[in-house]
């Protein structure tokens, strides 16, 4: 069972019902649940996004999309039925707080899909679920079958003339289906293959209609965002970073888990304060501050504010809030090559930088940390990376080039010191191959 | 939609499955669920829940098989009964991950896919699990086990087996 | 709605190609400088060929849903941070484009790069090297330094069926046949399997092809990854000569491009496709086209004259010797018999200048009307009714664009695979409307928008409450809906199958030509079916369905012939074995099999057979004289829709000679002077002033040379040139007024119907004669018979169907 954790500093609103039971509908009604859900309904759409705009909320599925702002796109009137769609595939390597949310207060994320579909007048919501999440979608399910029997959800929920159906998706095991037009093809029963855009899910989305695409974290706050007012909410973090966010600290930590902190937190304070440090004291050799595909920092950038401006200031991304401590006695090329190798699984294989790409990074990082690297081996993994930036179907191609691009630059002393047959100056392992 | 009049799964799957195809906009949607839950049954996609799957949906095998075999968790050929898959993935490496699943080969005897002679364990090396912090994490099926240990490993084992013996 | 998504490649019916732009309002765009027009939403990589600037695609193909998949297209447009892709980017007005700059030859030679990484590199033994893009980009962008050092993936080439094989480590994922096959074909076969570097291409058998083996996928293959079990390690591209010709295998005429070299005994075909992509059949080309070539080069093919000896033998003999007797012998016969004493069956496979000599010196030489050929199509009906109704023929371009099609009775999918694909592709890119009705369940029903199905007998009832008779298929649900439905549509072409002929053909066109926008078809089964009709090899009517009493140039032509009606085939033959017929000539058809002769039946007749091979009749004939097939002469055949096409030789066989050489020979032979049946060299009247003679005292020829002078063409040479005979039909052929630039540029001319045929009543009294052949996908008869791939193939797909079966 993952542990949870908490410090001072934390600003709990999203986490607020953890650990209270709150999966039970009775326990997340005496907590104040789906009351912002009722109110909602009571307003009307346009109040739901004028608070949503204001609350500052931008999306924690990794891209920091201001919420009300993608709501506000769907149009009004379709011939179409609108959908939401919830995604919950979180599979970014590092980040794992959509677990905790499914597992603690799944009624946050039916309330939140609910108001998004107030929001946007759709009348049917789809919770997806990467497939290994297998116990925490039966949690979900299960709460999903509660607000139906109280008439929170159905054809007219909260004793409404509106209707509004769940339905909870199953992924089975692929980190593109994240992606949101992949997301949309998995549902439809499809390859997760992503959708040339444009035309963008807000005009044509999931069986052709207008759909809202939301992280189950933005969801999640959605009905928080409301109770507290739209601008009470923006107070808490920083400028234009609306809010608390969930950030992983996981790696060489010394008090790992999720914490919810305020945008704009300082990432310093972060690692050495809330998650007490590098473990063991070690000293701290780089950060990967927003999940794999986020390139990483060094000790002496960490003098930032956690808000998607100021790290996207600092060159990195806040991405999916999965901060990665990795101490001094990490090989950095091992490093780089794990997350290559991930990506080189996951990649759909569509189109082709990414598809080759990934491959032929992976292959010549594996070669070069197994000690049979040459020097312009370390140029050419440069100019893979950089000759796959920006020219990739979708944003997978550069979340594998980013990374690598940011090891290569920042650790090349590392990555000399394999060359000529030298052994890794770490202890490292014999890689093994994932089919 | 009527039920299957022949089918390879069990009365409750097969009624689970009828339900499932009706409750989506588009019948098509059922089949990632479809073919998990299928395998979770079968313990794997053979040629034979293919064709059934591709009926119910609608669909040609060979759709069904060029869905099926994008995704990772879906398999061709029977795993253990009980399958560990150990996460390696960066934030379970700096945590070990890489000693638990050489642990596992150890204990097991078997490598990344590979399957016990008595059908029992499988093992593979995962991509990240959504446990990273609390890793290093491995599924057994879809059981989490995570802040392990190579000590833990021998438990884990053994937890399984006896469940096995369990009858269950 | 431009873009469609990519997930349309695993549904039918997503169009990505929006004619509708055509209306849509042109704006102006700039490419490298350039002001370019366009309408409005047109894709950028479509507007930018059309103005000739040729952008890099392996994904793309036009008329296939957009994939932006393989980045090669990639171009900067102004106020864009990134490359965009030029495959799906609609042209709006005011943009600025650059499509070559040292920024986008890197990032094409990149991905060039990284696609060589782990491609095999075996260009020189590639079936595709040569003519593969992979081939071409590299050598634009300059791949040449190899960056990479890991060990390539290598996997054994597979045997997907006797025609398909595939390279899988060749495959640069373009998608292009998995699309092909499913939007193109509707037949779904190929998928994608697994992901990542891992995916593949993969065939819905697990590891062979169940499907209709029209090796689409491997023409739009832009690499060898796809390969033809025909062609695969014959030749290299650049050995062989690309002659563009006719498809000789069914009634659709394909243009079809034979890749030929020299071979012992003359030029051999190695290769069939659809290189150009130019004629009616646009991208298209079924089994028959691609891998029906080798009956040219059977071991059954007559290369020698054959001549029953005193023993009753068929022995091999000289050209001049064999020529000779038939002479003698059908001048013999003449003289004895007189007019009408001999026979003639023509063929519908042979081209029309020869058909058109063949009636004239059946007329002219040997005086009958005692002339036919295997009829597959009322043609003679649906003329007559058509007569003096301009623009009521449906050309097939014209059936490919139409917004409403009416198919009654017929199944493209097997008999007619050109007009299959033609309905398929303007129902998926134009939203066409396709109405079938059939007694049969058909596959061309998934496109229709209504479909109807009734006894064999409703389709005459149909076409009664078409006309109003609310009677009529009156148990037959949906038939009220459907004839609504078309009686909605303001503008159709009616195509209709064999069913359909005499009288039920009248009443069906009727109903049509009562109505406003209504156009017909008629379809037919062999290469030259309505060619031959159209040539008058009929014993009641002349070329282009004249009467055979007139006054038009065309009787002149034919002076000395007899007037009164001949007998046709069936007539003919009884007579033959009842001895009121002495002499039988059989052009390049099979009559004894086709009517079931029996053996010896004929043997007071003197029968001579022009063939390729030894058929049931040349078997019983007196002299057996080896003929060239349609791959190895030159001339024009009409396909069922009436659009002519050239045929360009393009094998060569020693010993065999065309029909129209051996038509004239035989003629000489007779006696007669060939002049006067093909116009050539320096014609009597000429008199060196070409186009000055005119009037009574010109004689025919002489009219002849004035019609050639004002059609800015010469005088033919040799007695044994085609196109003589083709200028004179042109002149006095109904309907034959070619668009002669056109025709020799390779396209087609679509003929249209005239006036002055033989009253409709008439045509109705008469015997139709019409027998359906129905082909195959792999079947055209004869000719199918003896090629050995479509003779694997329809072996292969026999066992599948065995296997699906149990
Ligand atoms: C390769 C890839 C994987 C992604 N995976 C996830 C994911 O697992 N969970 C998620 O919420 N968003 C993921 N995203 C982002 C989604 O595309 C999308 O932006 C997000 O769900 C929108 O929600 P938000 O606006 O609430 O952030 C991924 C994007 C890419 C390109
Ligand atoms: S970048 Fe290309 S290959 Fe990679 S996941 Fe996206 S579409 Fe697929
Ligand atoms: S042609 Fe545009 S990406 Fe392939």
């Amino acid at each position: 069972m993952p542990r949870l954790v908490s410090h001072p500093d934390e600003v709990k609103i999203v986490t607020s019902r953890f650990g209270k039971g709150a999966a039970k509908i009775d326990t997340y009604l005496e907590l104040g649940g789906y009351a912002s859900a009722r109110k909602a309904l009571a307003e009307g759409a346009e109040w739901i996004i004028n608070e949503m705009k204001a609350s500052g909320l931008r999306g924690r599925g990794g891209a920091g999309f201001p919420t009300g702002m993608k709501w506000s796109f769907v149009p009004k009137q379709s011939a179409k039925p609108k959908y939401v769609l919830v995604n919950g595939d979180e599979s970014e390597p590092g980040t794992c707080k959509d677990h905790l949310i499914f597992l603690h207060d799944p009624h946050a994320v039916i309330e939140g899909t609910i108001i998004a579909g107030l929001a946007i007048g759709a009348k049917m919501g789809f919770i997806y679920l990467r497939g290994e999440y297998r116990y925490l979608i039966q949690i979900v399910e299960r709460a999903v079958a509660e607000a139906y029997e109280r008439g929170f959800l159905g054809k007219s929920i909260f004793g409404s003339e509106t209707e509004f159906e769940v339905i909870v998706q199953t992924g089975a095991g692929a980190y593109e289906v994240g992606e949101e037009s992949a997301l949309m093809e998995s549902l439809e029963g499809k390859r997760g293959v992503p959708r040339i855009k444009p035309p963008f899910p807000a005009v044509v989305g999931l069986y052709g209609g207008p759909t809202v695409i939301n992280n189950a974290e933005t969801i999640a706050t959605v009905p928080h965002a409301l109770a507290m007012g739209g601008a009470a909410y923006a107070a808490v973090g920083s400028e234009r970073n609306g809010g608390t966010r969930l950030f992983g600290l996981s790696g060489h930590i010394e008090r790992p888990g999720v914490y919810e902190l305020p945008m704009g937190y300082s990432l310093r304070k972060m690692i050495y304060e809330v998650g007490g440090g590098v473990r063991g004291g070690r000293k701290l050799k780089a950060v990967v501050p927003g999940g794999s595909s986020t390139p990483v920092l060094l000790p002496e950038e960490i003098d930032i504010g956690m808000d998607f401006d100021q790290v996207g200031k600092a060159g990195s991304m806040l991405g999916s809030g999965g901060v990665v401590v990795i101490d001094d006695q990490t090989c950095m090329v091992e490093f780089a090559l794990r997350t290559i190798k991930f990506y080189q699984h996951e990649s759909c294989g569509w189109c082709i930088p990414c598809r080759e790409g990934t491959d032929w990074l992976k292959k010549s990082l594996t070669r070069f940390h197994a000690g049979f690297g040459t020097e312009k081996d370390i140029d050419n993994i440069q100019y893979i990376a950089e000759n796959m930036m920006g020219r990739t179907f979708c944003p997978l191609g550069d979340a594998a080039a980013m990374p690598t691009l940011g090891f290569v630059k920042k650790f090349r002393k590392e990555f000399e010191e394999h060359l000529h047959g030298k052994p890794c100056p770490y202890a490292h392992h014999p890689e093994v191959e994932l089919v | 939609m009527s039920a299957e009049a022949m089918t390879l799964f069990s009365p409750e799957l097969a009624a689970r499955l009828d339900a499932l195809v009706e409750r989506y906009p588009a019948r098509r949607s059922a089949l990632i669920p479809m073919l998990l839950y299928a395998q979770d049954e079968v313990g794997y996609l053979s040629d034979a829940v293919i064709d059934e799957v591709a009926r119910r949906i609608g669909i040609t095998p060979l759709d069904v098989r060029n869905v099926a075999t994008y995704y990772s968790m879906l398999r061709f050929q029977p795993a253990g009964k009980f399958n560990v898959q150990v996460c390696t993935n960066i934030s379970c490496m700096l945590r070990g991950g890489y000693k638990i699943f050489d642990r596992f080969q150890e204990r097991l005897g078997i490598g990344h896919k590979g399957v016990t002679a008595d059908g029992l364990f499988s093992l593979e090396e995962v991509e990240c699990i959504g446990a990273c912090c609390w890793a290093p994490a491995i599924q057994v099926n879809y059981d989490f086990h995570d802040e392990l240990t190579e000590e833990q490993v021998d438990a884990i084992l053994a937890q399984y087996r006896s469940q096995n013996a369990g009858g269950r | 709605m431009r873009t469609t998504p990519k997930s349309s490649l695993f549904e039918a019916g997503q169009p990505n190609v929006d004619e509708k732009s055509e209306c849509m309002a042109d704006v102006t765009f700039t490419v490298d400088g350039k002001k370019l027009t366009a309408p409005a939403g047109t894709l950028l990589i479509e507007a930018c060929r059309k103005a000739g600037i040729e952008i890099p695609a392996f994904c793309y193909y036009p008329g296939l849903s957009l994939q932006a998949a393989c980045r090669m297209c990639v171009v900067r447009q102004e106020k864009v941070p990134k490359l965009q892709t030029a495959c799906t980017t609609p042209v709006a007005e005011g943009q600025v484009f650059i499509t070559e700059s040292a920024e986008i030859a890197q990032a094409r030679k990149a991905t060039l790069q990284l696609l060589l990484g782990n491609h095999p590199l075996d260009c020189p033994v590639c079936d595709a090297g040569g003519e593969c893009e992979l081939q071409d980009m590299t050598f634009k962008y300059g791949a040449g330094e190899s960056l990479y050092v890991e060990a390539k993936q290598h996997r054994e080439e597979q045997k997907w069926s006797p025609v398909v094989y595939f390279d899988r480590p060749r495959c640069i994922l373009c998608y292009r046949c998995v699309r092909m096959c499913g939007e193109g074909m509707d037949v779904w076969a190929l998928g994608i399997q697994n992901r990542g570097v891992t995916a593949v291409i993969a065939p819905n058998g697990g590891d062979h092809l169940d499907c209709e083996q029209c090796g689409m996928c491997i023409d739009v293959c832009p690499v060898g990854a796809l390969t033809s079990g025909t062609y695969r390690y014959k030749s290299r591209p650049w050995e062989m000569n690309h002659v563009s010709t006719v498809c000789t295998h069914c009634a659709d005429g394909c243009k079809v491009t034979l890749g030929v070299r020299s071979a012992n005994d003359g030029m051999e075909i190695v290769r069939a496709d659809n290189r150009d992509k130019s004629g009616i059949n646009g991208d298209f080309l079924c089994a028959k086209g691609r891998f029906g070539f080798d009956f040219v080069e059977s071991a059954e093919r007559l290369t020698q004259p054959l001549v029953r000896n005193a023993a009753g033998v068929l022995e091999p003999t000289t050209w001049e010797k064999a020529i000779k007797h038939v002479g003698q012998r059908f001048g013999a016969i003449l003289h004895e018999h007189g007019a009408g004493s001999i026979g003639v069956i023509g063929s519908t496979r042979t081209t029309n200048e020869e058909n058109y000599l063949l009636q004239k010196f059946a007329r002219t030489v040997l005086r009958t009307q005692h002339i036919d050929h295997e009829r597959t199509g009322d043609y003679a009906t649906f003329h007559g009714l058509l007569a003096g109704s301009k623009e009521r023929a449906a050309s097939h371009r014209d059936i490919a664009a139409a917004p409403a099609i009416l198919l009654l009775g017929g199944n493209p999918t097997e008999e007619h695979p050109l007009l299959a694909w033609s309905l398929r592709t303007n129902v998926r890119l134009h939203q066409a409307r396709l109405y079938v009705a059939n007694s049969k369940a058909i596959r061309l029903e998934r496109q229709a928008a209504h479909s109807l199905h009734f006894s064999e007998d409703g389709y005459d009832a149909l076409v009664r409450r078409l006309s109003g008779d609310g009677a009529a298929l009156a148990d037959v649900t949906g038939a009220g809906a459907f004839c609504d439905a078309l009686g909605a549509e303001e503008s159709l072409v009616v195509v209709c199958g064999a069913e359909f002929r005499g009288a039920s053909l009248a009443a069906l066109m009727r109903w049509g030509l009562s109505r406003p926008g209504v156009k017909f078809a008629l379809l037919s089964d062999s290469v030259n079916a309505r060619g031959a009709a159209d040539m008058g090899l009929y014993p009641d009517l002349l070329p282009g369905y004249l009467p055979l009493a007139g006054e038009q140039p065309l009787h002149d032509a034919l002076a000395g012939m007899p007037t009164t009606s001949g007998k046709d085939a069936t007539a003919m033959l009884e007579a033959a074995a009842g001895g009121g017929l002495q002499g039988l000539l059989v052009v390049g058809a099979d009559p004894f099999a086709a009517h079931g002769v029996t053996e010896g039946a004929l043997k007071n007749a003197f029968v001579v057979v022009q063939d390729c091979f030894l058929t049931r009749t040349a078997a019983e004939a007196d002299v057996v004289l080896p003929t060239a097939s349609l791959y190895e002469k030159t001339g024009t055949v009409t396909n069922c829709y009436g659009d002519v096409q050239m045929v360009r030789k393009a094998a060569d066989k020693a010993g065999v000679k065309s029909d129209f050489e051996i038509l004239v020979r035989m003629a000489g032979a007779m006696g007669v002077d060939v002049r006067t049946l093909v116009p050539f060299g320096e014609f009597q009247g000429v008199r060196a002033d070409m186009g000055q003679t005119r009037g009574a005292q010109a004689g025919e020829a002489d009219r002849h040379a004035v019609w050639l002078a004002a059609n800015g063409l010469e005088p033919k040479l040799s007695p044994f040139d085609p196109f003589a005979i083709l200028d004179e039909m042109e002149r006095l052929v109904q309907g034959y007024a070619l668009d002669r630039l056109n025709l020799f540029a390779g396209n087609e001319s679509s003929t249209e119907p005239g006036t002055g045929f033989v009253s409709i009543d008439a045509l109705l009294q008469r015997k139709d004669g019409v027998v359906a052949t129905h082909p195959g996908l792999f079947d055209s008869g004869l000719l199918s018979e003896r090629t050995g791939a479509l003779q694997a193939i329809g072996k292969y797909q026999a066992a599948q169907a065995a296997q699906a079966a149990d």
